[in-house]
């Protein structure tokens, strides 16, 4: 007894320490993407301008360092944080509701799905502003999903329970198909009815891109990832039970239907706000999990934090490199994260079946 | 706890998995189900922990009817334990037996030592508790097996239902899962292969097609005339000279 008590304390010590450790981290990351870019600003300017801006300070420096700092690298940070922590979350919930360690929004055509929805939005110019190309690119993401699941069930039978591995195979078969289906429908939409302007400046988004991001863009990131957090954070217990699979949950007093739907949903929405904002940044879904599950366990408890963590620093990482790699020339985001993501997913994988 | 099925049926792709089966089990029995592959054991075990609404007929628990009670809810006094549940996580023995801990838990009611405290009780039940971090993956399937029990366990039920556990296992691992489930003072439904491990029960039910054909003591229910008209074999009953149990041996018939 004894010693099941002081196990529970050190967990929970453990778990605390851990947690304290979040606001530093996110915090260092920020201000390094703040202060890094392919204009040189020394660390004094860039406190300097946060200092005026939020402490409401008045020191002096150059109005258009402070319009850099301000406008551009510092939402830019902000906008790459909700991207990544977003990202990762919707790769956590798919591995864990589909029981498939490849499954994320990317290679599950949601991030596909989102870019046709949202080029459909801006090339047939319904609307106009953030919110209805998120709205687009949530009905893309949505209608994505939905097919790949009915083609994954069709293909393999109860797809969503996983209970094969031919079954979770099969889902994600039919995740390169409806990629490939809606990256095919998205270059059609371009094709057909871009000017060759919006064609150039689709393209370059398609591939990720954080250039264009400004403030505004930060109100909608920051709640829908924060939003999306809550989500995963109030149901960690049933993504820890999906363990065994949707019937294992359901015996465990999971409320399977209501509660995969709030998820994918979740998943789906962020996945399309996000998309819409910087365009389809690959394998964050995919790398950030994985690698938070060798570090704090496969308990959603930690692996939900430590993954929405992970991935906002990871992608406040990768823009600062996108941006310093090759100077003179800022990199598509999506070419870094895929970089740097396929090889450590490798080296993960193989880990993984070594382990086994 | 008494737990009652009245006339469920369940069709799937035109077939009948399901007909007509009304059982009622009495709380602390121990009740066997047998029937060849295919015969609606694991539809009705499902159909039992409420995994499936059954397309007729209704479940009840204590007379009330299961499909109005909330999934959690049932989950508090029905455990089951499926054949085949693996997952490729890598979690601890105690991690899964903790799962069993769910439905008592909420969003914001947190984890407590009382909840500790059972799944340690659990762990001990089922002679896992020196295991209890190992890594899934580094058990053997007679490990596997004793922590889903341990997982059911922990939810505390009133009803145990277990679907095939010695499927599998080794004879000493077959001897001890059976002899754990006996020993536990709930109310336990438990289908079985080995006809001979049915004889323990206190009542058995016969499956064939989808249809519960016959219910009973053991002794009166797997007679030589049933197990040649539903298992097709030939069986000689044998009784042993050691505790005069009933012992059946099987042929094929020629």
């Amino acid at each position: 007894m004894m010693e099941t008590a002081l196990t529970l304390q050190r967990t929970r010590s453990l778990r605390w320490r851990w947690l304290w450790l979040t606001p530093p981290v996110l915090f260092a990351a920020l201000i390094a993407g703040t202060a890094i870019g392919e204009t040189s600003i020394s660390m004094d300017t860039v406190l300097k301008v946060l200092a005026n801006q939020l402490l409401g300070a008045d020191y002096a420096v150059d109005r258009i360092d402070a319009g850099i700092i301000w406008n551009y690298r510092l939402s830019r940070a902000i906008v790459a944080a909700s991207c990544g922590a977003g990202l990762a979350l919707a790769g956590v919930v798919l591995q864990a509701l589909l029981r498939n360690p490849l499954a994320d929004p990317y290679l599950m055509g949601i991030s596909a799905g989102a870019s046709t929805g949202a080029v459909g939005v801006t090339v047939a110019g319904i609307g106009a502003g953030a919110f209805s190309l998120s709205a687009g690119a949530f009905a893309g993401a949505g209608l994505a999903f939905g097919l790949v699941v009915l083609l994954a069930q069709a293909a393999g039978g109860g797809s969503c329970n996983g209970r094969s591995a031919q079954a979770s195979g099969a889902i994600i078969l039919a995740g390169i198909a409806g990629s490939q289906l809606f990256n095919a429908l998205t270059a059609f939409i371009i094709a057909r009815s871009a000017s060759a302007e919006q064609a150039r400046s689709i393209m370059f988004w398609l591939l990720g891109n954080l250039s264009g991001v400004r403030w505004d863009d930060v109100v909608l990131a920051v709640p829908v990832s924060l939003a999306g957090l809550l989500v995963c954070l109030w149901h960690r217990r049933a993504l820890d039970v999906f363990t065994f699979g949707a019937d294992s949950a359901a015996s465990m007093g999971i409320a399977v239907r209501p509660v995969r739907g709030i998820l994918i949903a979740c998943v789906a929405l962020v996945t399309a706000v996000m998309v819409s904002m910087v365009g389809a940044i690959g394998f964050v879904g995919l790398v950030i999990p994985h690698a938070m599950r060798f570090i704090v366990g496969s308990r959603h408890t930690r692996l939900v934090p430590a993954s929405a963590l992970a991935g906002a620093v990871f992608l406040i990482g990768s823009d600062i490199l996108s941006r310093i790699l090759v100077p003179g020339q800022v990199l598509p985001i999506g070419v870094i994260t895929s970089l740097i993501g396929a090889p450590t997913f490798a080296l993960i994988m193989i880990r993984g079946m070594r382990a086994r | 706890m008494r737990l009652s099925a009245e006339q469920l049926g369940w069709t799937a792709q035109g077939r009948r998995l399901l007909d007509n089966v009304s059982l009622d089990v009495e709380p602390g029995e121990t009740f066997g189900l047998v029937g060849p592959n295919g015969s609606g054991k694991t539809t009705l075990l499902r159909m039992l922990a409420g995994l499936r609404r059954p397309h007729s007929g209704a479940v009840l628990v204590d007379g009330r009817a299961m499909s109005a009670m909330r999934q959690r809810d049932i989950a508090r006094c029905i455990a089951l334990v499926e054949q085949h549940a693996d997952t490729t996580d890598r979690v601890t023995a105690r991690q899964v037996v903790a799962l069993g801990r769910t439905p008592f838990l909420s969003p914001l009611r947190p984890w407590s030592s009382q909840d500790e405290a059972v799944v340690s009780r659990a762990l001990d039940d089922v002679d896992m508790r020196h295991m209890a971090d190992r890594l899934w993956h580094t058990l053997s399937g007679g490990e596997r097996q004793r922590v889903h029990i341990a997982r059911a366990l922990a939810q505390q039920p009133q009803v145990l239902l277990l679907d095939e556990p010695t499927n599998h296992l080794d004879i000493r691992h077959q001897l001890s899962i059976l002899r754990l489930v006996r020993q536990l003072p709930i109310t336990v439904v438990i289908a079985l292969h080995d006809l001979n491990q049915a004889m323990d029960c206190d009542r058995v039910g016969v499956m064939e097609a989808g249809r519960l054909i016959d219910m009973g003591p053991p002794g009166q229910v797997l007679t030589a005339e049933r197990l040649h008209h539903t298992f097709g074999v030939h069986a000689d009953l044998v009784d042993d000279p050691l505790d005069g149990s009933r012992i059946m041996r099987f042929r094929t018939v020629v």
